[in-house]
């Protein structure tokens, strides 16, 4: 589990995070949402350590990282798996090169070995074939799915995903959205998602978080968000007239 | 940021594949403009000293001992630092900053990646292993440029000029120049690679940041040059 307590975070005089708590299970796809701008990417960039937050405490399964030293701190790193919002594969390397870069990074395995990982979450993320092309080869959602498998090929305890549907066609962000939630129940890992796709926030948002200007205003299931009186959440989520009628369609199914 | 840089590689083998990589990209990849520059350099230098001696009194192996002189001191490694500077500098900067601005530095340090360490160690050692290879190459070529300008022009005579060559010849000269060329290679790796390192924004920043890059690595090198040459010859 992955514990969050009174976290702070300032940039010069700004606070942009303003002592937000929350926890996310293991096993369950937890959903952060919010308004661009309400330190969403800050607080997703704090949780993997690409921030030092100004005051709390982040703990993951009992590690406070304020607690770590170089080396707990490193050693948390190599559990920690992320797929950024534009794939961030090493254009230079290969497919294949880009999933095994962690490998060769940390692992003494022998080259066959490695290789064997690859092909492995290759076939997981359903991208067989792929081995030899470059980043620049590929579709978005390839990209994806590559980005994917490099933050899965190590085993990861914790996953992170930076809006991965960001540029997606509707299809192909169900894909990714599915293998996500896949991935979560059969690696039984944490995920933690940053989101502004309602679609996929609905589809499998086993716990979501709403921040509104730096403060968590709100926190639930997907079933809950439905039903929530909540005037912040409601305001944003069911903007579209769609999301309203989807909405009162289930609130009068239920 | 450089002491992220001198931390111990996290793993030799990688360390020694991007070496070998930046060896390539940054040594080998110059070679070609290094040896047609310097080459031309040389020739020019001969041809302009042979047409500002006209005095009979002034013997014609000077022309020789001139071109030796001026290639081994300054052209040589300085003219060649500040070539590299801008065909080395901008390809630092540029492809350090691409890796910033598409988070792919992030994705590094997410993995528990000493992100400098990673990938600007290797310039660093590239460069100062290699760049005074190519600054001994240039001065030889520099050298073999103002020949073949005597050859070519028939401004003088190539016995006056390999005379000039061989006279006074001090190796503390070629010792300074490598000095020189050390502290430059230093520059030529640290400078850009810290501009793009920090830089913020997308790709029109990361163009701003290889054009300042670029300056700032010439100015610099102009700067220690001098100094240097004070401290050493002075």
């Amino acid at each position: 589990m992955i514990v969050v307590e009174n976290l702070i975070k300032k940039f010069n005089d700004t606070e942009v995070l303003k002592g937000i708590n929350a926890t996310f299970e293991k096993g369950k796809t937890n959903m952060i949402i919010g308004q661009s701008g309400s330190g969403k990417t800050v607080f997703l960039k704090c949780l993997v350590g690409l921030h030092t937050p100004n005051s709390g405490v982040i703990s993951f399964d009992g590690r406070k990282h304020t607690d770590m030293t170089i080396k707990t701190r490193r050693q948390l790193r190599k559990e920690i798996g992320m797929v950024f919002q534009g794939s961030a594969l090493y254009d230079s390397l290969t497919v294949e090169e880009n999933v095994m870069f962690p490998l060769k990074m940390f692992t003494n395995d022998g080259q066959k070995e490695m290789l064997h990982r690859v092909n492995e979450v290759l076939e997981r993320v359903n991208l067989p074939n792929a081995n030899d092309k470059f980043p620049a080869e590929l579709s978005g959602g390839m990209q994806k799915r590559v980005a994917i498998a490099r933050a899965i090929v190590m085993n990861p305890k914790y996953l992170f995903c930076d809006e991965p549907n960001s540029g997606l066609d509707p299809q192909t962000a169900i894909v990714i959205d599915n293998l996500i939630q896949e991935i979560t129940k059969e690696y039984e890992i944490i995920t933690v998602i940053n989101s502004h796709d309602m679609n996929s926030v609905m589809e499998i948002g086993e716990k979501i978080i709403f921040l509104k200007n730096g403060v968590l205003a709100w926190e639930g299931t997907n079933k809950e968000m439905f039903k929530t009186d909540n005037e912040a959440i409601v305001d944003f989520v069911y903007s579209s007239n769609l999301f309203k009628k989807v909405r009162e369609a289930y609130l009068n199914d239920n | 940021m450089l002491k992220q840089v001198f931390k111990k590689p996290q793993k030799w083998k990688i360390f020694n594949e991007m070496l070998f990589r930046e060896i390539e990209d940054l040594g080998l990849k110059s070679l070609g403009i290094v040896v047609f520059i310097s080459f031309f350099i040389g020739g020019v230098v001969a041809i302009q000293t042979a047409l500002n001696v006209e005095s009979p009194f002034i013997p014609k192996y000077l022309i020789g001992f001139a071109t030796k002189r001026s290639v081994i001191l300054e052209f040589a490694p300085t003219f060649m630092a500040i070539i590299l500077a801008g065909k080395v500098g901008s390809y630092i900067t540029s492809s350090i900053g691409t890796m910033r601005v598409t988070e792919q530095i992030d994705a590094l340090e997410v993995m528990g990646i000493n992100s400098l360490n990673y990938l600007v160690l290797p310039k660093i050692i590239a460069a100062l292993f290699f760049y005074p290879l190519l600054v001994v190459i240039a001065m030889f070529l520099g050298i073999i440029g103002g020949y073949c300008a005597g050859i070519l022009t028939g401004l003088f005579f190539t016995e006056d000029y390999v005379y000039g060559i061989q006279l006074d010849f001090n190796p503390f000269f070629v010792f300074y120049a490598i000095i020189k060329i050390l502290v430059f290679a230093f520059v030529i790796a640290t400078v850009p690679a810290y501009h793009g390192y920090y830089v913020k924004g997308g790709s029109l920043e990361v163009g701003r940041a290889s054009t300042q890059a670029v300056v700032w690595t010439s100015v610099i090198i102009v700067t220690l040059n001098y100094f240097l040459t004070q401290m050493l010859l002075g």
